[in-house]
């Protein structure tokens, strides 16, 4: 069995290094810096093919740097971190294209974009954290290097923004350091296994649940767990390429990774369920998901919508974890991948209609299909997707959700999912009316013909082919390559006999 | 070459170096800037290969004189004196690259900083070696008096009433470390730490002495409720002196301090009690403070009273897992004299810029002064205890020490106080974000100061990635 | 009571008094006296120390009292430079904390 330990670190280092050259670009050297941008962004992507064949063919990939005395500094490729990675480099590239588009001419582009490499190489990382103690290091780079993108706007307003979106996601992070020190004063090691390490070792379930609660809690923070997500619709203030980076790769998603790992690769699913974790978590899951709905239908700000209906889709993930069956599990984990393409893609859309129309509210959109036909139909189609309508990816990750609560014997979980649809509906349906079959009241808009508006092709080509994803993995889902066939696999390797 | 690393005395050298340099600069002051650069750089060239040689060959020793304990006076250094020399040096080379540019304006302040920066940095590097308790006070003098001058140099009428009062506590903690030196004496006839770890045997005859030794070094390193000295002082004296005061000076006195806990091993479980209590409120009334303060200098000096503290900690840590505790402590230690260096460089760096150091007033200084905001920011990551910094791991040492034995309460001190840190390193740097209409100059600011305070703080973040290797010195050291 | 004890008790007593005066004393240059005297308070329970039935007289503390009236000698010194230049910029040498207390019509004590 070979070991390669020099590909985990060149897969950080294809966006690290970019990304410190970028800072020291001067502002007008955009074709240097959308070289090192695109360019890192395919390297990264072509390097993790290299590692998926090497995996297929048994090879290893670890890095073991000792950190701590006792601890070591962990980087591992399995399944699941492979799941990860591939899913934020590739919407990180998607991501790259918009922002190169969408910040033309915008200030302080190359402190952007050093963070935002920065920002995903933290992502990576976390990824393939092969112990907690990696994966807190990274969770809490991702904390500090996101924060330049909160407040790059560099106004009073944002600066409020980036304390509130401080001061939840460093106590999430506090809280994850204790629960860490204590798991490893409590079980001596902290490295990633399937099933978990923490059964079997003699130790007061009692304390266990209290360890468990705290490192839910401190990852939930960054995955919008309710009453933990208030600072999600307060980072809008952000410019849209980091709302959609934030919302669909890297900070919730790394906080619904931080569930599935300790759930699963830390306590182990069946012993967290011995433990009567799970039904809790699933509820606050189940009420996360309820509430973040019902606060989106009364947001009229298209993002602060699409903010708390995020903190509602990314519960489903929770509850997949929580409901701790086989089933549930591979919804869990699917929509991992498929929320994160269909929330960029409304991210994304919501983005052209505020640089290339200049609107911002729900109640401006009424035709604007006609005017900006592709953005719309983009738009339509993820939309279809979050309510769970076939042939879109959200309908399969919907449907395994329901089937895995029915297979456990907990079929309320059917009746939050009918309810989260009808919800989810009620909120986007009207925007895709209003869009394609109203008139629009504002002269400007009106004045102008079909396609008018539309954004150029930069700015149009992210969100097509992300929603053009989601609906290929929704139509041919049970065939080998999707993300269905990979998480079924991963699935099958977190339950014993 | 390596045979000349191994066999020359470098003990000595690293006490004589800086001394002659700062004579030298005294006598020809003229020349006093360009030679105190250079002995400045040669003790830190000399430092490094007094760790190369603890590091391969083990601890040394030097008997001054020829003579030898206890009539002579020797001087010990193992690893954990190399790893206070190391740093020093580092500090000490960042804080002499800054001050040349620094002070090039005000010529005659040059004149006087750079013989009282070497004077300082001898006292240091003989105090991190002393084997000998009076040796140590001669030191501890040298020491006060040296920063004291460096204090009073800024010539306002701030920097010389704090610095007056720092002299005031200063001489008074110097003075009870005299008594106790005069009572153990009395009680057990010599000076070598040595011969009294011994010969020491506990009861009030020991107590009483290592009480008042203790109560001085607690003035001297401005532990709550002897604090009241150390922001006036540290905030008010020029850039380059406050970092060497809170990173370097304010350390020597506690490196005292654990010398006379690791010689004597007082089995008292009230004064360890009593040390990490006076820590832990030291640690929120700091951190409180900072987050008041409207000017930047002051908000760092508060930071340092709030961060000596996390040191402390250590004291009622120790029981069970003696090596993980005292480890953190002195990790913690040396990162914070990275940090709070690289934090007085950087807020001195702003401070020459925009001819003021209001924090709602910094107007967006991330964009005019890169280099300074990301040494403001690392250093800041270090000294909330976030990763991968060398705060980190002493802040993680600590926190798996506590909850081994159970000590919630330990715990939380340490977790609620990296949380108030993180509010006010990201309170500065919310607002060099932000754009704000209040007055300001603008002056340049040489590249070398800011290329100092960035390689200071990227040495706080080098520390994260070599604590094994740098805590495998302290083996034999820590009982 | 022997040499010994008498040392000791004078020392610390004088100790004592100083370090009673440095906190309670308002103008610097009495602090510094102050000052002054426990640090002769400390020589004499050093010179004590000396004094106890060695084989004659111990000279090592002999040593350390001379190095440190060297010391204090020097700390002196700059303290009072440093009370002039106080007094120069600031008009009274007294410490902020110690002006309120101290009007400027009565004698300064």
């Amino acid at each position: 069995m070979t070991v390669n330990a020099w590909l985990p670190l060149a897969i950080l280092a294809s966006s690290l290094i970019p990304g410190l050259i970028i800072f020291t670009l001067p502002e007008r050297a955009v074709a240097l810096r959308t070289t090192l941008n695109l360019g890192g962004a395919v390297v990264k992507i072509l390097l993790l093919v290299l590692m998926m064949v090497g995996v297929f063919h048994g090879v290893v990939f670890e890095v073991r740097i000792p950190l701590v005395p006792g601890l070591d500094f962990v980087l591992h490729a399995d399944a699941l971190s492979l799941l990860f990675v591939n899913l934020s480099a590739v919407l990180w590239l998607a991501t790259t294209v918009y922002a190169i588009g969408y910040l033309e001419g915008s200030p302080h582009r190359s402190r952007f974009f050093g963070y935002f490499s920065l920002c995903v190489t933290a992502t990576v990382g976390l990824a393939m954290a092969g112990n907690l103690l990696t994966f807190l290091v990274f969770y809490e780079a991702l904390t500090l290097t996101t924060y330049p993108l909160v407040v790059h706007r560099e106004t009073e307003v944002a600066r409020r923004a980036g304390r509130i979106y401080l001061a939840y996601t460093l106590l999430g992070g506090v809280l994850l350091l204790t629960g860490t020190v204590w798991l490893y004063a409590l079980t001596g090691t902290l490295e990633f296994v399937d099933r978990g390490f923490v059964s079997g070792l003699g130790i007061d379930p009692a304390v266990l649940r209290v360890v468990f609660a705290v490192l839910i809690l401190g990852v939930g923070v960054k995955a919008a767990l309710v009453p933990l997500h208030a600072w999600l619709p307060r980072a809008m203030v952000a410019p849209a390429p980091v709302s959609a980076l934030l919302h669909a790769v890297a900070v919730v998603k790394a906080g619904a990774f931080g569930i599935v790992r300790i759930v699963y690769d830390v306590f182990g699913v069946e012993y967290a369920a011995e433990l009567g974790v799970t039904l809790p978590l699933a509820v606050l899951a189940a009420f996360t998901i309820l509430y973040g709905s019902v606060r989106a239908l009364f947001q009229d700000n298209l993002k602060r919508r699409l903010a708390f209906s995020t903190v509602s889709q990314v519960s489903y993930i929770t509850l997949g974890v929580a409901i701790a069956g086989p089933i549930a599990t591979i919804g869990g984990l699917v929509h991992l991948v498929h929320q994160g393409f269909m929330k960029i893609t409304l991210f994304f859309c919501a983005g052209n209609y505020a640089e290339s129309a200049g609107l911002h509210q729900v109640s401006e959109l009424a035709g604007i299909g006609r005017r900006m036909p592709w953005t719309t139909a983009a738009f339509t189609l993820a939309a279809f997707g979050m309510i769970g309508m076939p042939p879109m990816a959200g309908f399969v990750s919907k449907w395994y959700l329901g089937l895995g609560g029915l297979e456990v014997g907990q079929d309320w979980v059917l009746l939050v999912l009918a309810g989260s649809s009808i919800l989810n509906a009620a909120y986007f349906l009207p925007i895709v009316r209003t869009a394609w079959f109203d008139e629009p009241s504002d002269e400007r808009i009106r004045s102008v013909g079909p396609g008018g508006l539309e954004s150029p092709l930069m700015l149009l080509l992210p969100p097509l082919a992300t929603v053009a994803a989601a609906l290929v993995w929704g139509l041919f889902a049970t065939m080998p390559g999707t993300p269905l066939d990979w998480v079924q696999f991963i699935a099958s390797r977190k339950y014993g006999e | 070459m390596q045979t000349f690393i191994v066999d020359t005395p470098w003990t000595i050298w690293v006490v004589a170096v800086p001394l002659i340099g700062a004579l030298l600069a005294f006598l020809w002051p003229r020349r006093a800037v360009a030679t105190g650069f250079a002995f400045g750089l040669a003790t830190a060239a000399v430092s490094l290969a007094l760790l190369w040689q603890v590091a391969a060959s083990g601890p040394r020793i030097y008997a001054m004189g020829g003579w030898g304990a206890p009539i002579g006076v020797d001087l010990h250094t193992d690893g954990l004196s190399a790893i206070m020399l190391t740093m020093a040096a580092v500090v000490g080379t960042a804080v002499s690259v800054y001050a040349r540019p620094y002070l090039a304006a005000t010529p005659d302040k040059a004149r006087g900083f750079w013989p009282l920066w070497l004077f300082l940095w001898a006292a240091l590097n003989a105090l991190f070696q002393t084997n000998d308790i009076f040796n140590l006070y001669v030191t501890l003098e040298l020491l006060g008096l040296s920063a004291v001058a460096l204090v009073a140099l800024a010539g306002s009428g701030p920097a010389l009433l704090g610095a007056m009062r720092y002299l005031l506590v200063s001489l008074c903690g110097s003075m009870a470390f005299l008594v106790g030196i005069a009572l153990l004496y009395r009680a057990y006839g010599t000076l070598d730490l040595t011969l009294l770890a011994a010969r020491a045997d506990g009861g009030l005859q020991l107590g009483i002495p290592l009480g008042a030794m203790v109560a001085g070094m607690l003035l001297k390193t401005g532990l709550f409720p002897f604090h009241v000295w150390l922001p006036p002082a540290h905030g008010s004296a020029r850039a380059p002196v406050s970092a060497l005061l809170s990173a370097l000076v304010v350390k020597a006195s506690f490196y005292v301090l654990l010398r006379l806990w690791f010689t004597f091993q007082p089995a008292d479980e009230g004064l360890a009690l009593l040390l990490g209590g006076l820590g832990a409120v030291a640690v929120f009334w700091g951190s409180f403070q900072a987050l008041r303060q409207r000017r930047l200098k002051l908000l760092v000096a508060y930071s340092t009273a709030a961060q000596l503290g996390y040191l402390f900690l250590a004291f009622p840590l120790a029981a069970s897992d003696p090596a993980l505790a005292w480890g953190g402590s002195i990790y913690l230690a040396v990162s914070h004299a990275c940090a709070k260096g690289a934090m007085f460089l950087a807020a001195g760096s702003i401070m020459t810029e925009q001819g003021h150091d209001d924090i709602d007033g910094l107007d967006r200084v991330v964009d005019r002064m890169p280099l300074t905001t990301a040494a403001f920011a690392l250093a800041g990551i270090s000294l909330a205890g976030l990763p991968p910094t060398g705060g980190f791991v002493g802040k993680w040492m600590l926190l798996q020490a506590a909850l081994e034995q159970g000590l919630w309460h330990w715990a939380l001190v340490i977790v609620g106080g990296g949380l108030l840190t993180a509010a006010y390193v990201f309170r500065v740097l919310g607002y060099a974000f932000t754009e704000s209409s209040h007055a300001r100059e603008e002056h340049a600011v040489p590249r070398t100061m800011e290329w100092a305070a960035l390689a200071l703080a990227l040495a706080a973040v080098s520390l994260g990635f070599i604590a094994p290797w740098a805590l495998s010195l302290l083996e034999g050291v820590l009982p | 009571m022997d040499n010994g004890l008498l040392f000791a008790a004078g020392g610390l007593g004088v100790f004592l008094i100083g370090a009673w005066a440095v906190v309670l004393r308002a103008h610097l240059i009495r602090k510094i006296l102050a000052l002054n005297l426990m640090s002769s308070g400390a020589f004499l329970l050093l010179v004590g120390a000396g004094a106890i039935g060695h084989a004659g007289v111990d000279p090592v503390p002999q040593a350390m009292v001379i190095t440190g009236i060297v010391v204090s000698i020097s700390a002196t010194a700059l303290g009072l430079a440093i009370v002039l230049r106080i007094a120069k910029t600031t008009g009274r040498a007294l410490l902020p904390e110690d002006r309120e207390r101290t009007p400027t019509d009565r004698p300064l004590r």
